[in-house]
C-alpha cells in the first residue's frame, strides 16, 4: 500500500538497476542459445563455402528429391498430430470428469514416461516392436503373426504418437480443467444434453488448450530424426535426418545445404504456428 | 395464482455427511414471485438447484404440475436459472447467449431474431447484440443472463442470488426491473437471496430458511409482523426479543409487568418470546413511560436516531425522530399492536439482545455472496 510519492526516486532507480542485473543471465542465454544460433542458420542457409551470398542452397531444398522428404515429413507429423488429438481429448476430458483427488495421480502416470529420455524410449519401442521382440512373441502364442512392424509408416507414426502424446493431453485437460462449471450448468439448463453441451460449450471453450496441443505435438514431429531413423532402420527419411546427416557430414557444402533445410522448416514451423492461432482466434466458432 | 406448480415433498439432502437440507415441504404457485430467504448456508440455493435439476434429493420427491420431477435432467425441466455471477458463455456474443437455446432448437434464422431482439428490448439492451459479453459492466451482465434464460419461455424462472453482485443503486434499479418483467411474463420467479430487504419489496411469498429447515412461509406483511420465531424476528428487520409469561389471553408479562397484547391461544403462564420492533416503541418521559432505562448510544441515521437503551441490562433498540442524549434516563410506552409474542424454540435467547449490537458487526456477519454455500454444492 505504498503511495507513489512516498517512494523516494533514487530507491525506485535501484530496483531498476536490481531488475536489469536480475534479468540479464536471462538476457544472456536469449542471446547466446536462441538468437545466435538462429543468426548462424540464416548466415549459412544465404552463404556458399566462401561465405558469399547465394541462393543456391534455398533453391536446392526445393529441387523435387529434398521436396518430397519435405513433403513427407509434413504428411506424417499431420497424421500424429490428428493421431494424438483423437486419443488425447477424450483422455484429458474423461481424467476431468474423475474424483479431483485422483485426477493429479493420472497425470503423473501420464507424465512419468517423460522422466525417461526420448531416445531410451524410442529403442524400447523398437524392442517391443521387433520381429523376435515381445509383442510378435505374444502374437504366436494365438497362433498369429509374425507381423514386420518396423520399417514402416505404422511403427514411424507410432513411435512419434507414443512420445508426444503427453504433450497434447496436457494443455488440452489443463484448459478443460479450467471450465467453470457454472458454464455447463447453464448450458444444460438451457436445453443442452450432454452431447450438446460437449459440442457448443465444452470444445469451443477448450480450443487454446487443443491449439497448444497441436503445436506442441506437430514441431516436435516435423523435425524429428531420431524416431524415424531408429524405427526404420534409417530407411525412412524425414527432413529432420536429411538436416541431421548434412550438419554432421563435415563438409561446409552440405553444412550450408543442412542450415538452408533448418531455416525452411522454421519458416515452415512459423507460418504453422501463425495459422493455427489465427484459427484459435476465430470466435464463436460452434462445432457440433 | 392458486394453482400449485412446483411441489417438494419431504426433500432432504446432505454433502459429506452434512445435512444441508432437512425434510423441506414446500409449493410453489404458479405466476408468483416467491423467494427464498436466509443466511448462507441455510440450504436455499441448495433447493434452488433441486429445482433446477443440478443435485436430487436423497429423500423426497420434486412434483411439476403434479407430475413427479426428481429424475429429469436440467434439459427436460421446464424452468431455466440466472446464476449467480451470470455464467454467460464467454465464447458468444450477447446475440449468441441468449439465442443460445433457440439456436439449440434450430428455430427458422428469422425468428431468432426477432425473439432475441424482442429480449434486448425487454432488459433494455436495444443494441447490444454484437457486443463481448466480457466487456460489458455488471448490470448489463446480468440483463442478458436474464434475456438468456426468458428466452425460453420458462414456466419458471429460478434466480440464484441475481443481484448479489452488483452495488446498492444498481441493485435497487434492478429490483424493479425484475418486478416489472415477472408482472409483464406473467413467469413464475423462484428468488434465492439473503438480503431481507430485497426480499420484502419484491415478493409475493417468503420462505425464510435457516440450518436447512423452512422457518416461515407467508407473504412479507406476514412474516414482517408475525414472525415465527426468534430466528425469523432477528433475521428479518431489527427486532428486540424478551423473554415474557404468558399470564392468560391479551395479557403477558415481562420486565417484571404486565402488558396488553393482542396475542390469545397460549397456555397459561406459558413462556414466550416477546417481539417488539425497534420503530413501535415511543420515547417518553421517563415517569409517563412502561419502562424506562438509560440510553447509552445514539447514532443519526438520516431518517431517526438509532438509541441503544439499558432496561434491567438488557439492551433495547429503539428507533425515534425525537433527539436524545447519551446517557439520559428515558421511558417508553409500549402499545399493545406494538407486541408479538411468539412461541419458544430453538432459537429462543439466541437473538435479540443489542449488548454486543455495532454496525460493523452486522455487515460482517452479512456476507454478499455466499460462497461457502455455493462451493459445498461444487463438492458432488
Amino acid at each position: 500500500m505504498t503511495r507513489p510519492e512516498t517512494v523516494p526516486a533514487p530507491r525506485r532507480k535501484r530496483r531498476g538497476v536490481v531488475q536489469t542485473i536480475a534479468a540479464a543471465p536471462h538476457a544472456l542465454w536469449c542471446v547466446l542459445f536462441i538468437l545466435a544460433p538462429m543468426a548462424f542458420v540464416v548466415y549459412y542457409a544465404f552463404t556458399d563455402a566462401d561465405g558469399a551470398f547465394t541462393i543456391y542452397n534455398i533453391n536446392e531444398v526445393f529441387s523435387a528429391s529434398y521436396l518430397r522428404i519435405l513433403e513427407r515429413s509434413i504428411l506424417y507429423a499431420l497424421v500424429a498430430t490428428a493421431i494424438c488429438l483423437v486419443l488425447a481429448y477424450p483422455l484429458a476430458y474423461a481424467i476431468t470428469k474423475m474424483k479431483a483427488r485422483h485426477q493429479p495421480q493420472i497425470i503423473m502416470l501420464l507424465m512419468l514416461p517423460m522422466w525417461i529420455n526420448l531416445l531410451i524410449r524410442t529403442y524400447s519401442l523398437k524392442i517391443l516392436l521387433e520381429t523376435n521382440g515381445v509383442i510378435n512373441h505374444a502374437l504366436a502364442w494365438v497362433h498369429l503373426g509374425p507381423v514386420h512392424f518396423l520399417n514402416s509408416n505404422f511403427a514411424i507414426i507410432l513411435g512419434m504418437v507414443y512420445n508426444y502424446l503427453p504433450y497434447m493431453v496436457l494443455p488440452i485437460y489443463s484448459v478443460l480443467v479450467k471450465i467453470d462449471r457454472r458454464l455447463i450448468e447453464a448450458a444444460q439448463d438451457l436445453g443442452c444434453n450432454s452431447r450438446q453441451v460437449l459440442g457448443r460449450v465444452t470444445f469451443p471453450l477448450s480450443l487454446s488448450g487443443v491449439i497448444s496441443g497441436i503445436t506442441m505435438v506437430f514441431v516436435p514431429s516435423i523435425s524429428t530424426f531420431f524416431i524415424s531413423k531408429s524405427l526404420s532402420d534409417g530407411r525412412v527419411k524425414l527432413i529432420g535426418d536429411v538436416i541431421e546427416t548434412e550438419i554432421s557430414m563435415h563438409n561446409v557444402a552440405a553444412y550450408n545445404i543442412g542450415s538452408a533445410l533448418s531455416f525452411v522448416l522454421m519458416v515452415l514451423i512459423l507460418v504453422s504456428l501463425f495459422v493455427t492461432n489465427k484459427f484459435g482466434e476465430k470466435d464463436g466458432g460452434v462445432i457440433v | 395464482m392458486s394453482q400449485k406448480l412446483i411441489e417438494l415433498k419431504g426433500v432432504s439432502k446432505s454433502f459429506d455427511g452434512e445435512q444441508v437440507l432437512n425434510n423441506i415441504h414446500l409449493y410453489i404457485r404458479d405466476k408468483e414471485f416467491i423467494t427464498l430467504l436466509g443466511p448462507s448456508g441455510c440450504g436455499k440455493t441448495t433447493t434452488l438447484r433441486l429445482i433446477g435439476g443440478f443435485e436430487t434429493p436423497d429423500e423426497g420427491e420434486i412434483f411439476f404440475e403434479g407430475r413427479p420431477m426428481t429424475d429429469l435432467p436440467p434439459y427436460k425441466r421446464p424452468v431455466n436459472t440466472v446464476f449467480q455471477r451470470y455464467a454467460l458463455f464467454p465464447h458468444l456474443n450477447v446475440f449468441d447467449n441468449i439465442a443460445f437455446a433457440l439456436k439449440l432448437r434450430h428455430v427458422p434464422k428469422e425468428e431468432i431474431d426477432e425473439q432475441v431482439h424482442e429480449m434486448l428490448r425487454l432488459v433494455s439492451l436495444r443494441g447490444f447484440g454484437d457486443k463481448n459479453v466480457a466487456t460489458l459492466s455488471g448490470g448489463q451482465q446480468q440483463r442478458v443472463a436474464i434475456a438468456r434464460a426468458l428466452i425460453n419461455r420458462p414456466r419458471v424462472l429460478l434466480l440464484d442470488e441475481p443481484l448479489g453482485a452488483l452495488d446498492l443503486k444498481l441493485r435497487k434499479d434492478m429490483q424493479n426491473e425484475l418486478k416489472n418483467i415477472q408482472r409483464q411474463t406473467g413467469i413464475t420467479f423462484v428468488y434465492v437471496t439473503h438480503d431481507q430487504e430485497e426480499a420484502l419489496s419484491m415478493s409475493d411469498t417468503i420462505v425464510v430458511m435457516e440450518g436447512g429447515r423452512i422457518q416461515q412461509i407467508g407473504t412479507p406483511t406476514d412474516i414482517y409482523n408475525e414472525p415465527e420465531n426468534a430466528f425469523v424476528a432477528d433475521f428479518i428487520g431489527e427486532s428486540n426479543i424478551i423473554d415474557g409469561v404468558m399470564k392468560e389471553d391479551l395479557k403477558v408479562n415481562f420486565d417484571g409487568r404486565d402488558f396488553v397484547c393482542l396475542d390469545r391461544g397460549f397456555g397459561e403462564n406459558e413462556p414466550v418470546d416477546v417481539v417488539i420492533r425497534p420503530e413501535d416503541v415511543d420515547v417518553v418521559e421517563p415517569e409517563r413511560g412502561m419502562l424506562r432505562g438509560i440510553a447509552t448510544s445514539v447514532t443519526f441515521k438520516g431518517v431517526h436516531w438509532e438509541i441503544i437503551v439499558d432496561i434491567n441490562n438488557f439492551k433495547w433498540m429503539i428507533q425515534t425522530t425525537d433527539y436524545v442524549s447519551p446517557g439520559q434516563e428515558i421511558g417508553l410506552y409500549i402499545e399493545p399492536d406494538a407486541i408479538h409474542i411468539m412461541k419458544k424454540s430453538e432459537f429462543s435467547g439466541m437473538f435479540g439482545d443489542y449488548s454486543s449490537f455495532s454496525d460493523e458487526l452486522d455487515e460482517l456477519s452479512d456476507p454478499d455472496t455466499p460462497q461457502a454455500e455455493a462451493e459445498s454444492d461444487d463438492q458432488t
